[in-house]
């Protein structure tokens, strides 16, 4: 067993309304920032977890992510592994 | 009277001043020019739907440097829940507000004594007067470092403390003034507890003793 | 196009057909998708609108009845409120926080295009049994939702109940109702003039809900159902107030001549139902709506159910004010067509016409259906079943466990998560028997409850619904307001079951059996069908959304005791036989059966009367209908409510002490009071024929009963009992 550190980005799911990335989007040309689009706003989780390998620490990582990490009807995530 | 998109506690903040004799205009956030106002108020809302953070688009709003200004001249100016989180944000006053502790939002009757009797805002509180006054967030935990406490501490900035602290914030803080004084930030809504039938009108006491600040000042 | 695609959008064979020869040719895609949505149960009401037309919806005081976005009643001269309820129970299982958060967002919507503001919230939430393995998660996602989208457009949610039964386990119901204001004029949905510009502001158009109304609400889930993920619908509260304030003022200035909300069935519904109703047509210019994601089929942009969006009439010649109102709003708003004479809903791409369907087909003349009805076979055994009025040794005990029990234990938890005092309006907030709100500019209020007993209709349809009126005029009359108006949400299953349309025929005929009887009209409401998966049903669950009139609203009264020293009394007749399908039943003892209690509806509207006079005439210090738990939990409630305990120190009843207690008879109250005010009300009550019994006083720090007695405190821990705690075992 080796302890990998994971970090995960959660965003909302393509198609679905994001009403946080659609306000920050239009109060950026106020502060005079320009050719700024497609704002997405969601959250990024890092944990630590130990596991056989790299392939299992993603898979169990995922499976948290499906679980409780990411609403699986409006969001969706993807998981990045680390061997510390 | 700052108007930002998602405030909404305005009309009822404007009904209860003019009721204690002051004249209100509200002011959309792209405005630059506060007319000449006495006192500016920053009233509770969800300024851009709290979105990114609690009062962190709003700062950025045309409407703010007049009102920095305004406040860095002396002038009078109240933060009332959205609106103390604004001016944290702006940098005129210190912390932050974090979220609840129970992780829930709160609308509730509350006590909180009076610590500062000097300032404008509490020119008509009585020593020892607790105010029963409402809250209703869930990002009202104030939250500042070691060193800032320490400030607000000997500076007496510290206006208002919670007699029983619902939220989480350190040392029962309820609202707090800048170090000159002129700017307050306090999480509870004092424009709500201004009458009787509704519940409380120890409000009165913190608006009413602003709006004679003003009137010495003029 | 394969010959049975209509059947995957839920239109029939004979529907398909009928269309065929509505448009003397087969319909194109789109065409299709817009009859798929207009002709769902969820938009067309085919399975009840026949039935509707049996509840009483005339009366004094009624501007709007039923037909437009809510209707609307005179309360005082001079001042109108919109009142209406609504369902978003289907979106809220598969996404609780933004189905809840959605549900509140149409419904206000539907308030602020009849030219009022938005004032008051409140909501009818049924949930499966406390311990159920999705019931904390339910419950916590649509408090939340409700909570953040009522809270952030700044409208107090002031009342309402939750409930916690199996039937709901996997079919929550979330009912949220609306009162609104109307500033200045009334509007409504029409567009009476050829020539008149469309103009649809608020939040772009994406993919949301994409076949919702017409997939989802029309067709029972299954375990598949979280598979219908792309069809829930994302809020935006900050949009929702930009909308209100900008619609409001487009309103006040007379500027726009008809207003509809955008909601089930997406742009294609207020289209149809504005040129229907003025016997006129629509072009709708697809080009011209401002899209959130790119390359949108037309079927998608006429159905798409994006939040947050309404559709305004206006003259060419103002149409430009309307932008200008939006752009201060910092809204997006398109004229995105034209009024036309031609009565068809016409829609344009790239300056070909791709759909073009007669307004009337989709909108008025939508084929009903009369559904079979068939009594159930279940219901004379289940009558015959015990109703749960066993005795208890330790009645001291029952009282705590019905304190504690979900039903009746404080719902502070859910109501502290609203703001409940915005817009100081608020005289009585939630954990009371009705919310009074103070109208804006008046001395007089309104007093609202929401009720739905679920229970008892599953015992009685009839009887139940008719229970149902009667305890929402109750909760409303204690505060000493006068019931005058009713919005019901009819919450049932599968209409294609005879079972189902039997319960949905009997509720009606309960509801205009009470409202005819008591003086209410129906001003308006919503029904949700298909509330049921894998066969089995909801309880048949009409939620009464209750509006009373209170001219002086200094004048209210609440369930808290005041003062020590005053006595108590209880006004009504008490049976000791009303336990069938009671709170006592179920918590003590585990029953569901019998009859429900029984109800006498002019001794009902007699004590309605009295407490009006009483209130009016500042005789008393609280008043509590009975409900749930009978005499003892009122008396319990109050106390709490009050901080201050009562002494029973009355003659011991003929009948058994539980009965006396825990029964729980319609047409009740409990009220407090002053002693030197106990001969006027005497009076009072006999001139209206009301019983009235002196029960003992308030005081002390027990709940003393008489035989028994129980610690405040201890009371106060088992009321504050939260339903996803530990589990108490009785």
């Amino acid at each position: 067993m080796s302890r990998y550190l994971a970090k995960v980005d959660v965003m909302p799911k393509d198609g679905i309304s994001d009403p946080q990335g659609q306000t920050i989007e239009r109060a950026l040309p106020a502060l005079g920032l320009q050719g700024i689009s497609s704002v997405r706003v969601g959250k990024s989780i890092s944990l630590q977890i130990d596991a056989a390998d790299e392939g299992d620490a993603r898979r169990r990582v995922s499976e948290v992510c499906a679980r409780l990490l990411a609403n699986p009807v409006i969001e969706s995530f993807h998981v990045v592994v680390l061997p510390l | 009277m700052v108007v930002f998109p998602g405030t909404n506690c305005e009309r009822d903040c404007a009904l209860v001043l003019e009721r204690l004799g002051a004249g209100v205009e509200l002011l959309w956030h792209t405005e630059s020019d506060l007319h000449g106002a006495d006192i500016v108020v920053l009233p509770g809302g969800f300024a851009h739907g709290d979105y990114l953070r609690t009062g962190a688009i709003a700062r950025f709003s045309p409407v703010m440097d007049a009102v920095t200004t305004h406040a860095r001249s002396g002038g009078l100016v109240i933060g009332i829940c959205n609106g103390f989180q604004v001016l944290c944000e702006a940098g005129l006053l210190p912390g932050a507000l974090r979220k609840n502790r129970g992780l829930s939002f709160l609308c509730r009757w509350i006590e909180v004594r009076v610590c500062n009797y000097g300032t404008p805002f509490t020119g008509r509180a009585e020593q020892g007067q607790t105010l029963r006054l409402p809250i209703n967030h869930f990002e009202g935990g104030y939250y500042c470092d070691e060193s800032t406490l320490a400030e607000l501490q000997e500076n007496g900035q510290v206006t208002l403390r919670y007699e029983d602290n619902p939220n989480g914030s350190l040392e029962d803080i309820a609202g707090i003034t800048n170090a000159a004084g002129n700017v307050l930030g306090l999480m509870p809504h004092p424009e709500r507890a201004c009458e009787a039938l509704l519940g409380s009108e120890d409000g009165v006491v913190l608006l009413a003793s602003m709006i004679d600040s003003a009137l010495q000042a003029a | 196009m394969t010959e049975t695609l209509h059947r995957d959008l839920g239109l029939t064979d004979g529907e398909h057909e009928l269309i065929v020869s509505i448009l003397g040719r087969l319909p194109n895609i789109t065409e299709l998708a817009m009859f798929s949505v207009m002709w769902s149960e969820h938009c067309s009401y085919k399975s009840s609108r026949a039935l509707l037309s049996t509840l009483p919806t005339e009366g004094e005081g009624v501007l709007v009845g039923p037909g437009e976005g809510a209707g609307v009643i005179e309360v005082v001269p001079g001042a109108a409120v919109a009142w209406k309820i609504e369902s978003h129970n289907h979106p809220s299982f598969v996404e609780p926080h933004n189905g809840a958060a959605t549900g509140v967002g149409g419904i206000v919507r539907d308030i602020t295009s009849m030219g009022a503001r938005p004032i008051a919230l409140l909501d009818s939430l049924r949930f499966g049994s406390a311990g159920g393995t999705r019931t904390a998660y339910l419950a916590s996602g649509v408090v939340g939702g409700i909570s953040s989208y009522g809270n952030a457009i700044g409208v107090p949610t002031v009342g309402g109940e939750c409930i916690f039964e199996p039937s709901y386990e996997n079919n929550p119901l979330v009912n949220v109702a609306c009162l609104g204001m109307v500033e200045t004029e009334i509007m409504r949905g029409r567009a009476d003039n050829p020539g008149d510009l469309v103009i649809l502001y608020g939040s772009a158009t994406g993919r949301d809900g994409i076949g919702g109304a017409s997939v989802l609400a029309s067709a029972e889930l299954g375990p598949d159902s979280s598979d219908k993920r792309p069809s829930v619908q994302v809020g935006d509260p900050l949009t929702e107030k930009l909308v209100i304030e900008a619609s409001l003022e487009l309103v006040a200035k007379s500027i726009i001549s008809g207003l509809q909300d955008l909601g089930a069935g997406g742009i294609c519904c207020p289209a149809s139902e504005m040129a229907a109703k003025s016997g006129t047509g629509i072009r709708i210019d697809l080009e011209a709506i401002h899209l959130r994601e790119a390359d949108m089929a037309p079927f998608e942009i006429m159905i798409s159910e994006s939040q947050e969006r309404m559709l305004a009439v206006v003259s060419p010649e103002r149409a430009p004010e309307v932008l200008e109102v939006c752009r201060t709003w910092e809204l997006e708003a398109r004229v995105v067509g034209e009024v036309t004479d031609s009565g068809l809903v016409e829609v344009v791409v790239s300056g070909e016409i791709a759909a073009s369907v007669p307004a009337a087909a989709l909108a008025s003349e939508v084929p009903l259906l009369k559904r079979e009805t068939g009594r159930p076979e279940w219901l004379d055994d289940l009558r015959a079943a015990p109703n749960g009025d066993d005795p208890h040794s330790d009645l001291g005990a029952c009282l705590l466990a019905l304190l504690a029990s979900p039903g009746e234990a404080s719902a502070r938890w859910i109501w502290e998560q609203y703001d409940h005092m915005i817009l100081l309006g608020t005289v009585l907030g939630p954990g009371g028997d009705a919310a009074v709100i103070r109208l804006p500019g008046s001395a007089a209020a309104v007093a609202l409850s929401l009720d739905g007993p679920g229970r008892l209709c599953h015992l009685d349809p009839y009887e139940g619904a008719r229970l149902a009126v009667a305890e929402a005029a109750r909760n409303v009359a204690c505060t000493g307001a006068r019931p005058a108006a009713v919005t019901n949400c009819l919450n049932f299953g599968n209409p294609e079951k005879p079972e189902v349309m039997w319960s949905f025929q009997e509720a009606l005929r309960g509801i205009a059996d009470s409202c005819s009887a008591l003086g209410l009209p129906v001003t308006g409401g919503n029904v949700s069908f298909y509330n049921e998966t894998l066969g089995r049903a909801v309880h048949p669950t009409p939620v009464i959304g209750m509006l009373g009139v209170l001219e002086d609203a200094t004048a209210a009264v609440g369930v808290a005791f005041r003062a020590g020293g005053d006595v108590l009394a209880l006004l009504g007749l008490t049976d000791p036989d009303d336990f069938g399908g009671g709170a006592y039943a179920a918590v003590i003892n585990g029953a569901l059966g019998g009859s429900p209690p029984h109800l006498d509806l002019e001794r009902e509207g007699a004590l309605h009367r009295l407490l009006a006079q009483a209130a009016a005439q500042r005789l008393l210090s609280s008043a509590h209908d009975l409900s749930g738990g009978g005499l003892a939990v009122a008396l319990a409630e109050s106390a709490l409510a009050g901080g201050l305990g009562f002494r029973l120190t009355a003659a011991e009843p003929v009948v058994e002490r539980h009965r006396w207690l825990f029964s729980e008879s319609p047409s009740r109250a409990l009220v407090s009071l002053a002693p030197e005010n106990l001969d006027r009300l005497r009076a009072a009550a006999a001139a209206l024929g009301v019983p009235m019994t002196p029960l003992g006083e308030v005081g002390g720090d027990t709940l003393d009963c008489g035989g028994f007695e129980v610690a405040l405190a201890e009371a106060a821990a088992a009321h504050a009992t939260h339903p996803f705690g530990p589990p108490t075992a009785f």
